[in-house]
Formats: structure tokens, sequence, C-alpha cells
């Protein structure tokens, strides 16, 4: 059979919900074989997901394996998919943490799996639905089915407070994403009135075409822009969007927290990348040095914050927010080895991050607790845990040689290349990152075994083999991603030239002097 | 070549990925020695392959000629305009950091073998070490300044790593995690730098970009002073130079193997090499080379004013590495480059030898480290006693050992280079120095026992597998100096080294001084030989001495009075200036107020504010409410209004 004749980008978004629609039919009693029909869907999607990996050729551009349907014709709505080196990127990323965390779940979800299960494939189709999309309209449709799940994940299955954390989290969103839908349908309308016809108006590549021949005036790419990056900026989230992050973190189960830590986050700076820049480039470069301001915040902000935080799960989060602002710096540098480092640093956060919050979910299935005070010692009784759970903190602290130090020296690079000063400003996560974690590591594993762990006795047991399986697979493409970056910056070479190509590559400007 | 210089490195980092996959099981199925087998009989043979690519390199032969030979291994990192390559080079200065590195980390894994023989974490000590090998030896292997600071970074985590090792401790754990994030304090300065030197040349490979940055018609983005300075950075953290000295003696918290291989003998090593390796960009920034050679000589002589109080024998021995690598830096500073870089192959050697003699000491009287609980154990442990006080001979410059020969260098270095209030500094401290060392030897050997009576009779010479490392080591700081340093005008090293720094020296422009035993320099020689006897005999006087047949007691007393008289120096030397109280003021009291005050902002202010948003929408929801009462004329009396409103703001807005 011939590959390239399949329409390979719905099958993987659509899998997900055949299997969801199938896991519906499987009788509410056998629990075992939702979980394993889950995993096998998720699986299957994942392989297929890495037969668009191999079929994609990075030196082709722009979009490959592209799919076209005419959906409402009176309005030129279609449904359009296609992927180039950014989408398969973070197709590939949300696949494998989708059977991670439907394996990872295996354990602690014993209510209503059936429901939890359905959840997480709909959840795969709005994300990969979101990356693939290249029609507006059908892009905002994926991107408000990612919601739904998301916000059922948290509010059933979640902690104590999931109520409260879920809406916070459902509310925050909205109000973004409305204003984008605002925003698209104005792009759409003045494509219009413009050429006089609706055939492409929410068509992404001719929308970018009629953008670079300058078809948008600087006052709607303004409030367009803004109104996009609202929505971008809360998703990722930017300072001072972020407090949604901590309570739904917190609240979240931990394959929820994997999730969206490893892939939600994301789809704002993909918004970023793929939408805002080359459509409204202008508005880009008049609000980037505020932007760039925002996410030095974010990074030093972030990390401060996290260093006082006293839940593990917490901590995690604010560490996202300061790890994410090296995503939002390095796209709004306008650089290319700031932009192949904000996507590094996107797959490769989603990767330790994941691996992060899975870990804090093996130590809360143990003890019930994620508070950082109650731990210590655990070096001791749980070694193999101990081991892991360095592992990945050092990843997060962006030691050479793993897949976080390559993103965080690109951007920290362009930044340099933009402004010394910026990168001097961002360089200081290198200490404050350390120290957050290493003291959180301290905490956690050094010492004497405290005595609330203590009293656990033999239910504080060493990782599982299902645990093990979680983490090994993203433990290794860390090494992997952090030996041979090229594998992730070839694929994404042509995305960046043509991003920057729409949108110009930036001019040196002095921060500390801009009006 | 092609296929040896990447096997250094290649051996000790399958060495660790061996015992870190295997070694728990081997040594809970065959014991201790098996689990040991693996990692040190790799080491062993890395250092032979070292030796051999090492004399190849130093004597100039075919391939490596006098620029040396590179081998490259992947691209690493395709990045637009930027590649880097994932490769390794060995000249003549890497030769000699090959051959401290693994000559001192071979004999230090097979000192362990018997050292942490009781330990429960064997395995995972040796998986370590060879770890640590691996970083060490990319570092000093590695020609991209990335792939350098990836290596730099790696040698900061197994630091981390063994200072905590025994991780129950808790002042293991805070001096394990003190070092990593004083380290990288200097790293961020170090990465700037490297992105400064991209900026600057559109590489990251060290010879090309070197080449770009000095060449006459450079324009440079960065001025390279300031490059050099954020160089220099890196080389403080990781040389643990004021103001970022106070990781190092906290580090001692480590096994004792540890603090001779990575915090005497070579990492600490590390930042020399870096400012060594990157000679030409501070030959050319001469404002740079005052600041290397100024902190040099700071950190000399405030570290060895530290180590004359220190009661704690391994904490002596670190303010000493502080200072001799301040020692270092100012050589580096004046332009002596061939006697830093030899002063740094004397130290590996003899620090190396002092720390694993100091573990020998803390062997024998059941892990103290106290010298006030010590004294008179020379005749108890000879083999331990009389390495350590060859040893502490050499570091006291006594001729001919090999420390003698690089003092004597840098010392004329700097004097004839002009930098005479370097030289003076130099002076001073290298009769503190040996001073402090046979205070030391004194508490320590001499005199009588203050060892704790139920450890007394139990104190034993080390097995052989930790006395054979100190034998050799002894003879290596014994013989090395006359084989590499004499003459003293130009011994072996001189030429070795030559071809390096030809052309930063000539840059320098210091007039060509002859060499005049009878003149100059046998003055310079005399004097700080006279001065290091004048530091031993005042040791002697104060602290006793039981010497061939010569034999004096201590005199407490004199002690106790001078620190009376002296009652500031005094405090000042035993809270080291008070660095750490200072540091803990800063960063953990009012930093940690900080960071407390903005987690309050963040609850209170912002998420204050998103849920305040959420609180006004839901009231005003409620509140709209009663406005939809269902009676239709007060619908019509709002659309009413509303049109009102309307034309009247039509009217009022457009019909001006």
């Amino acid at each position: 059979m011939d590959i390239s004749t399949l329409p390979l980008l719905s099958i993987i978004t659509f899998l997900p919900l055949a299997g969801a629609i199938l896991i519906a039919f499987i009788p509410r009693g056998s629990v075992t074989a939702t979980r394993g029909a889950a995993l096998g869907v998720a699986l299957v999607t994942w392989v297929f997901s890495l037969f668009l990996l191999l079929g994609f050729s990075p030196t082709h551009t722009p979009f490959q394996f592209v799919e076209v349907a005419d959906w409402i014709p009176v309005f030129g709505i279609r449904y359009q998919l296609g992927a180039d080196g950014l989408s398969v990127a973070l197709v590939v990323l949300t696949t494998t943490l989708t059977w991670i965390s439907i394996l990872a779940s295996f354990g602690p979800i014993r209510e209503r799996v059936k429901e939890y299960m359905i959840s997480f494939l709909i959840l795969e189709v709005g994300m990969v639905g979101v990356f693939l999309a290249l029609d507006l309209f059908l892009f905002y449709i994926f991107w408000e089915i990612v919601l739904v799940p998301m916000y059922l994940i948290i509010g059933i299955w979640g902690g104590s407070n999931r109520i409260y954390a879920t809406i916070k989290f459902v509310l925050y969103t909205l109000v973004g994403s409305l204003l984008m839908l605002v925003a698209i349908l104005g792009t759409a309308f003045t494509f219009q009135a413009a050429t006089g016809s609706w055939t492409g108006a929410f068509d992404f590549e001719s929308l970018r075409n009629f953008a670079s021949a300058g078809g948008f005036s600087a006052t709607f790419q303004l409030f367009a822009f803004l109104a996009f990056f609202l929505a971008f900026a809360i998703k990722v989230p930017m300072f001072p969007f972020h407090t949604w992050l901590p309570d739904a973190h917190v609240e979240a189960p931990t394959a929820g927290s994997v999730i969206l830590a490893g892939i939600l986050l994301k789809l704002g700076g993909y918004g970023f990348i793929r939408f805002a820049l080359p459509l409204f480039p202008d508005a880009a470069h008049t609000l980037a040095p505020a932007i760039i301001v925002l996410s030095l915040i974010a990074i030093i902000y972030g990390a401060i914050v996290a260093l006082v935080q006293p839940d593990l799960k917490k901590l995690v989060a604010y560490s996202s927010v300061s790890h994410m602002g090296f995503v939002t710096l390095g796209i709004f540098i306008f650089q290319p080895q700031g932009l192949q480092g904000a996507i590094l640093q996107m797959v490769s956060h989603g990767l330790i991050t994941g691996a992060l919050f899975l870990l804090v979910g093996v130590i809360y299935e143990r003890t019930h607790d994620r508070a950082i005070a109650k731990m210590g010692g655990l070096g001791g009784p749980v070694p193999v845990y101990a081991a892991a759970f360095g592992f990945f903190v050092f990843a997060s602290a962006g030691l050479p040689g793993l897949s976080g130090f390559v993103g965080e020296f690109l951007v920290l690079l362009g930044a340099f290349v933009y402004n010394p000063l910026v990168a001097a400003v961002a360089a200081l996560v290198m200490i404050l990152g350390a120290g957050y974690l290493l003291w959180m590591f301290q905490r956690v594993a050094f010492g004497d075994l405290s005595e609330f762990l203590r009293g656990l006795g033999h239910h504080l047991t060493d990782m599982r083999p299902v645990e093990m399986l979680t983490l090994v697979p993203l433990g290794t493409l860390v090494v992997v991603f952090g030996l041979f970056p090229g594998l992730i910056l070839d694929l994404v070479q042509g995305t960046v030239a043509t991003v920057l190509r729409d949108v110009g590559t930036g001019t040196a400007i002095n921060l500390l002097f801009w009006q | 070549m092609e296929t040896l210089i990447p096997l250094i490195p290649a051996l000790p980092i399958s060495g660790f990925v061996f015992s870190a996959l295997f070694g728990r099981r081997i040594q809970a199925r065959f014991g201790k020695p098996a689990a040991s087998l693996v990692p040190v009989g790799l080491i062993v043979a890395a250092w032979a392959i070292a030796m051999v690519v090492a004399y190849g390199a130093l004597s100039h032969a075919e391939p490596f000629g006098e620029t040396g030979h590179g081998v490259t291994l992947w691209e690493w990192i395709p990045a637009g305009s930027l590649t880097v390559n994932a490769g390794l080079y060995v000249d003549a200065l890497t030769a000699i950091l090959l051959v401290v590195v693994t000559t001192v980390g071979m004999l230090v894994h097979i000192y362990s073998i018997g050292y942490m023989g009781h330990d429960p974490g064997y395995w995972r000590f040796f998986a370590y070490l060879n770890l640590f090998m691996f970083s060490m030896l990319l570092l000093v292997l590695a020609d991209s300044w990335l792939v350098i600071f990836v290596a730099w970074e790696l040698v900061g985590l197994c630091s981390y790593l063994l200072i905590g090792f025994w991780y129950r401790r808790r002042s293991a754990a805070l001096a394990a995690k003190k070092a990593f994030i004083v380290n990288r304090v200097g790293d961020v300065g170090f990465a700037l730098g490297i992105m400064a030197i991209f900026v600057n040349t559109g590489t990251l490979n060290v010879r090309e970009s070197i080449e770009k940055l000095i060449a006459p018609d450079a324009t440079l983005a960065i001025p390279l002073v300031v490059v050099a300075l954020l160089v220099f950075a890196g080389a403080i953290g990781k040389s643990a130079q004021f103001p970022l000295h106070v990781w190092l003696p906290d580090a001692m918290e480590g096994p004792t193997p540890v603090s001779a291989l990575i915090h005497a003998a070579t990492m600490v090593n590390a930042g020399v090499y870096l400012v060594a390796r990157a000679n030409p960009i501070f030959g050319h920034a001469p404002e740079a080379m005052v600041v290397v050679a100024s902190i040099g000589i700071f950190t000399a002589i405030l570290a060895a004013s530290i180590a004359f109080t220190q009661t704690d024998i391994k904490r002596v021995l670190a303010y000493s590495t502080v200072s001799q690598l301040g020692y270092m830096f100012a050589a580096l500073g004046v332009g002596a480059w061939v006697a830093a870089v030899f002063h740094l192959f004397a130290q590996g050697f003899t620090k190396g030898l002092l720390f694993l003699d100091s573990g020998s000491v803390i062997h024998a009287v059941h892990d103290e480290q106290d010298m006030r609980r010590m004294g008179g154990l020379a005749k108890k442990i000879p083999i331990t006693y009389w390495t350590m006080l060859i040893g502490s001979l050499a570091m006291a410059g006594i001729p001919p050992l090999v420390p003698f020969f690089s003092k004597d260098e840098i010392l004329a270095g700097a004097f004839k280079n002009g930098f005479l209030v370097v030289w003076l500094v130099g002076f001073i401290v290298a009769g503190m120095t040996a001073f402090y060392m046979f205070r030391l030897i004194g508490l320590t050997f001499w005199g009588t026992s203050r060892v704790d009576p139920s450890v007394e009779p139990k104190i034993h010479e080390s097995p052989r597998s930790m006395t054979i490392p100190l034998v050799l080591l002894a003879l290596a700081t014994a013989v090395l100096g006359v084989i590499v340093g004499w003459p003293l005008d130009g011994g072996l090293i001189h030429q070795w080294l030559a071809p390096i720094f030809e052309e930063t020296i000539a840059f320098a422009g210091h007039a060509e001084q002859p060499f005049e035993l009878f003149g100059i320099d046998g003055a310079l020689v005399l004097a700080s030989v006279t001065i290091a006897v004048l530091g031993i005999v005042g040791a002697w006087r104060l602290f006793g001495v039981e010497l061939f047949g010569l034999r004096l007691g201590g005199q407490p007393e004199r002690v106790r009075e001078l620190s009376a008289r002296l009652p500031f120096l005094y405090r000042a030397s035993l809270n080291k200036w008070w660095f750490d109280e200072l540091y803990d003021l800063l960063f953990i009291r009012i930093g940690g107020r900080v960071a407390a005050g903005l987690w309050w902002f963040d609850r209170v202010v912002i998420d204050g504010t998103v849920n305040g948003t959420g609180t006004v929408a839901a009231t005003a929801g409620r509140g709209l409410r009663r406005i939809q009462t269902g009676r239709v004329q007060n619908y019509a009396l709002g659309i009413t209004l509303g049109l009102l409103v309307m034309a009247g703001s039509y009217l009022l807005i457009v019909g001006r």
C-alpha cells in the first residue's frame, strides 16, 4: 500500500475520535478492555504520526500532505489540513505524550475510566487538529475542542478544589479565544472587502500572501494582533496572564498536568509562529519590544516565585512560566537562532516538564501529598525514583548534553544578537533555575527519610515497571535531542525560514532607550 | 590518532554507562572488588592511551606538529548560520592537562578501591568518578567553545553528585547545592562570553574564532576586553577565585578522593586552562589582563590568610588550593603564561598528593578531620607521614621539588614584567604558605597525641591500594620539577608550550630579558627560598617540630597570645572574612524576602485582579438579572432610552 495515497493527516487527527466512539460501546464493567483499547488507539495514532515524520521531507516547503475539501463554501471556509516541519514536530510530540499519559493513568484513575479515556482521546483530536489546520475557522474549532475535555478532566478527576480551578481555566482561555474569533472574522471580512470574494478568506496561505502584499492596514493589524496575542499569551501563559496555570496544575490529575504542560502551553507558541507573525508582521514588530519585556519578566519572575513554592506541582508550574518565557522571547526577537531555539524549547519543555509531572504523580500516588516540606531522604528507600527525578531536574535546569540546553542556548544567542542586555537578563535564569530545582531536589531526595514518609512504611515502593515505561521514552528523547538537536532543527528549518521571510528579521534595538 | 583521541573520553563514559546500568547488581552478587574492576580498568586504559597521545603532542611529532591535531566527530548543532561540531583537538596545552588529569585520575581511582571499601554506595562512587573523568577529558579536548561549555557544566554536575555523595548528611547536600549554584554565577558570564564570541566572529570553533578576534582588521561588535572578562567570569567560578571562592572549602564535604581529584588537581584548574586556552584574547586585551592578575593575587593572599587558623585538615588544604589557584591567575595576568601552566601541572600532583594524604590520615583516625584531635601520628602512619612531608615541603617551595620551579617562575615573571605589587604579594604569600603547611604538619604528625582515647589503639596505616598512589605521587612531586623545569630559564615545559603562547607573548612586547643566575634571577630565587624557610621555621617555633633529631615542643600559649594581640585579624581569618555571612544575608535572607514578596504579589495582585474581574462580572450578571423583569413596558422604556442615547451621540459626534 502506498502511504502517500492515504489522507494521513485526517487519519492522525480523527483516529482518536473513532477510538473514542469505539470505547463508548465497551461495557462499563470491563475497565481493562477500556484501558487497553484507549492505549491501543493512542499507539496506532502514534505510529501513524511516525509515518508522517518519516514521509515528511524537510527540504520541501511549505506544506505537505495537504488535504482540502469544501466545507462552508459561501464564506470560503474549507476543511484544509497540511503539515510543515513545525506541525510535524508538535504532532509527534502530542501523539507521544498522549499514549504515555494514557498509560500513566492506568493506576491513578479508577473512577469513570470510560469517560476519562474518551475525554483524553477527544483531547488528542483537538490538539492534533490545531497543529494541522490551515483554515482559520477550522483552526478555531479545534482550538475550542481542546477546552472541553480538559475542562472535564480537571473538573471530574481533579483534586479537592477542582471546580474553581477548571472554571478559571476555561473562562480565562475562553476570553482570549473569543477575541481571537472576532479577529479571525475581522481578518476574513477585510480580505473579502479588499478582494471582493470570500474565496480564500479563511485560507491561511492566501491570507499570508495577502498580508505580505500589505493588505492589512497598520491599525487593523494592531487590533487583530492584540486579539490573537491575548488568546495565545493566555495559553502560553505569559506574564501577567499566568495565574490560571498553577491552579489548574495543582488540581489536575497527573496525566492532565502532563498534557497541559506538554502540549496545551505549546498551542500558544504555535499560534504565534503560525498565524500571528506571518499575518500581522508590522504589528508584531511594533509590539515586539513590549512582548520581549514581558517574556523577560516571565523568565525571571517565574523562577523567583518558583523558589518559594511549598507544593511540588506549583513549583513545576511556575518553572513552566519561566521556561515558556524563553519560547516567547525566542519568537519575538525575530532571529533564526532564536526561533529555532524557541521551537526546540517547546519540544524539550514538553518532554522534560511532562516527565517531572509524571514523577510528581508517582510520589503523590504513594503519599497522597505533594508538600515539599513533608518529603526528604527519598534517595534511601527509592533510589531509582530519586535517580530518575534527579535526571529530569538537571534536564530542566538546562544541563548541557540534554535537550533543554540547546533550546535555551539558541534563544539566548538570538537574544544576544538582538541586544546583549536582553540575553544577560535572561541568562540569569541559569542561576535561579539551578536554585529552585536543586533546592527542591535536595529537600525531596537528600537527608534522612522524613517522619511523614517513614510513616508510610512499605507503601513507599520504588518505581513500578509501568511507571518506568512512561519515563524511559521521555528520558531517551531528552538525551537524543540533547546530543542530536539537528533532528528537530533540520525538521523545522523550512518553517523558520518561511516565517522569518514573512515577518522580516528583527533589527537590534537598544531596549534601554526604546520609545 | 583518529581512533586514539576519541577513545580517551569514550572509555570513561562507557565505564559510567556500564556502572550505572549494572554496577549495583554486580556489587550485590560478586562483591565490591568486582564492581570496581571495569571502571578502574577503563581509566587505566584511558591513561595509557592519553600518555601515547600526549607524548606525540608534546614532542611535536606528526600528525600534531607545533599547532596540534583535531578530530571531528559529528555535527552537533546545525542552526542557520551557526554550526557547532562535536570535535576534539590535541595540542601541547591539552597534552599537559591530559597527563595531569589521567595520571591523578588513575591514582585516585586506585586509591578509592581502598578508601571507599566500607561504603555501600561503592559502585555509585565509581560510576560518578568515571563520569567526571569523561567530562574533564572532554573539557580539555573540545575544540568548540560550546563543547567546552558542555563539559564545563558536566564537571559541575559531577562535582555536585560527588560532594553530595553522602546525601543523608545535610551539610553535604547543602555544600553540593552551593557549589553548583555559585559555579552557575560564573557560568552565566562564560555563556555570555561564548555568545559574544559568536556575534563577533560567526563561529564557535576555538581556533578559528580566536584568529578572527585578534585579526588586525577585525571590527568587533563586542569589544575584546568585554569578551575576555566574560570568559574570565566562568574561570572565577570554576577555579574558586574571589568573590566566588566560597564554594570550594564547603566542597570538602565530599569523600576525600573527590577532594583530591576534582577539588584540587583537575576541575578547579579548568579556569586556568580556559584562560590559557584563550590566551590570545586576553593577551590582546591588556585591561583584562590587569583584572586577571589583580583577582588572582588578591585571592592568593585572602585564602592564605584564612588557611592560618582553620582546624579542619581538609579545609586548610582547600584554602591552600584557592590560594595557589590565585597564584596561577596572577601568573596568567602578568603574562607569565608558561609559568601558570607549569604551576597547574605542579599543583596537580602536589595537591593531589596532599589531599590523598589527608584522606589517609582521616582514614587512620576513623573519620576525624579536626587537627585539634590529632597529633603525634608520624610514627603510627609512616608512609602517609613521609609522603605528606614531601608534599608540604613542595608546597612551601623548597627546591628541588616541582612547585619550587613553577612558583619561582611566576614570581620572576611578575617581577620582570614590571608587576612589582604582584611580585611583593606573591612573595609574602610564599612565606604564608610555608607557615600554614608546617602548622598542619606540626598539629597532625608531631607532638603529643590528642586523638580520642577510644580511637588511639586502632590507628593503622592505610591499605596498599591507598599507599601506593601516595608513594607514586610523592615520587612525581620530587622528580618532575627537575625533569621538566630544569634548567630554570628553559626547561622541557618551555619547549613544549612555546608554540601555544608565542604570538601572545610577542604581542605583549615585554623586553626579552636574559636569565642571570648570578644576577636578578638568582636574587629572586634566593629571596623566595629564604622566605619559605622563614615561614617553616616560624611554624616550628609555634607548633613544634620533630625531624631528624631536631625536637622542639609547640607553644600553644604563644599561639593564644598572638591571637589575642591581633583580635581582628584572628577573628577575620577564623571566620573566613565573613563572606558566607554576607552572601547568606544578601541572597538567602534578602533574596528570600524578595521571592516571598513576589509570590504574595502573584497571589494577591495579579490573581486578585483576575478573580476580581470574575467577581465583578458575576455580580454584574446578578445585578443585570433584575432588569429582566418580564414587563414589556420596562423593555420599551429601555429601548427608547437606548435609541435616544444613540441618536444623541450620533448627532454629537457626526453632526459636528
